[in-house]
């Protein structure tokens, strides 16, 4: 039976105008995707929903991202209650940590991989040379990208899909190359920051990528005294595109 | 678990202060659901994505904050949290803007009713996904989709907003 596009009963969606929400979101299977199209080219009076539709979308994202984000101390509370959690025997994990990672991965939604990959992939780009400059000057200094699942295994219990690993902060995930007299912080910037405005702030700060993952960047601020990063974390936590800046140390 | 957290905690909030409408609950579920999820990691099968597993328990938590609360309580609440008290729909109809009506309209939409809006469009659900977040069959949440969006028409209708749908 062909599928109707059009309501049947007058309260009830045809089958095709069901499926525009997900036809505008971009989250239809291609066959079903391809109905929606054969649909829309041939019947005016679903294009004309199909526009009103697409409106609803753009202002669902637009009233979400004014949302804003929450404060640092959400995340404190969290790991605080981490910590207190008993200790937890460590599991034959490793074997599926791989698959684990890569389920991870399969999960994110294209957009949120898109911005994070391709920002995250620019900043290290930018970074590199800064980054290549400090290990020459600062000899003995290592530096080694953000790899949480190299972190000693010590708690290492299976993970939805993303490798687990029990930190109550985010200091083991690198190994900066940072001398220790230097604040090293993790940034978080906001879905709709240009990287432009990124850079801009990275100069302005004298700060430099060391590490991260996702879009969770492990920054280092020259000149800044690890004891000065509270008044970092102030001054970042009023920029516009930041969502989120602790200390890493 | 920091990944996870970084990864996710913004869309965490925002989807828990949509149900909570109160900033100060949204930022406790937080940590209620990551907390959870670091529980509860090893019961995940994979079978959904993260992110469906990890909002399908915000909402559950953001249900049960909002039982514990007294609904009028809330609904005070949800005026001076989210709304523009001085713009019901109905006050915007002048309003030249049919984008700021659409999301005025859209934080008063019902809970049931902004809930699969959101996850539809700004958390880009499947039906599928949907479905396994809210609990209901796929065929529900697609007419729910839809009885959220004559909702809508019917507010901005009211607002003095025509779209030419329904």
């Amino acid at each position: 039976m062909m599928a109707t596009n059009r309501k049947i009963p007058e309260d009830e969606p045809g089958e095709i105008e069901a499926l525009l929400p997900w036809y505008a979101a971009g989250t239809l299977d291609p066959r079903d995707a391809r109905r929606v199209e054969i649909a829309l080219a041939a019947d005016p009076d679903l294009v004309r929903q199909y526009a009103a539709i697409q409106e609803e979308y753009t202002e669902t994202i637009h009233l979400n991202e004014s949302l804003g984000a929450p404060s640092a101390a959400a995340m404190h509370k969290l790991f605080a209650a981490i910590d207190a959690e008993p200790a937890r025997a460590p599991q034959a994990a490793s074997t599926s940590l791989s698959k684990r990672i890569m389920g991870f991965f399969a999960g994110l939604s294209p957009r949120t991989l898109a911005w994070s990959t391709s920002l995250g992939a620019v900043l290290l780009l930018l970074q590199a040379g800064i980054i290549g400059k400090i290990m020459m000057e600062q000899s003995g200094g290592t530096f080694e990208t953000a790899s949480y699942q190299q972190e000693p295994a010590r708690e290492a219990a299976p993970a939805p899909a993303a490798p687990r690993q029990r930190s109550a902060a985010p200091r083991a995930a690198t190994r900066s190359l940072a001398p220790a007299s230097e604040a090293v912080l993790f940034v978080r910037f906001k879905p709709d920051a240009q990287i432009a405005d990124v850079t801009a702030l990275l100069a302005r700060y004298h700060a430099s990528v060391i590490g991260g993952s996702g879009d969770l960047f492990r920054l280092q601020f020259a000149g800044k005294q690890p004891g000065e990063a509270a008044a970092v974390v102030s001054d970042l936590q009023k920029e516009k595109i930041v969502a989120l800046a602790v200390p890493a140390q | 678990m920091q990944v996870l957290y970084g990864r996710h905690h913004v869309r965490v909030f925002r989807f828990g202060l949509r149900l909570v409408r109160n900033e100060q609950l949204a930022e406790d579920l937080i940590s209620e659901v990551f907390l959870d999820v670091w529980r509860q990691a090893g019961k995940f099968e994979g079978r959904s994505a993260v992110s469906t597993w990890i909002l399908a328990i915000t909402r559950f938590k953001a249900l049960s904050a909002m039982r514990r609360r007294k609904d009028a309580e809330l609904d005070d609440e949800a005026a001076a949290a989210i709304e523009d008290t001085s713009d019901d729909p109905e006050v915007s109809v002048q309003k030249k803007d049919t984008g700021e009506a659409l999301r005025k309209c859209l934080t008063g939409l019902s809970q049931e009713h902004r809930e699969i809006i959101d996850l539809v469009y700004y958390h880009e659900k499947s039906v599928e996904e949907v479905a396994a977040i809210v609990g209901i069959p796929e065929n529900t949440v697609k007419t729910r989709l839809f009885y959220a969006r004559k909702k809508l028409a019917e507010l901005l209708k009211a607002a003095g907003v025509e779209r030419g749908w329904p």
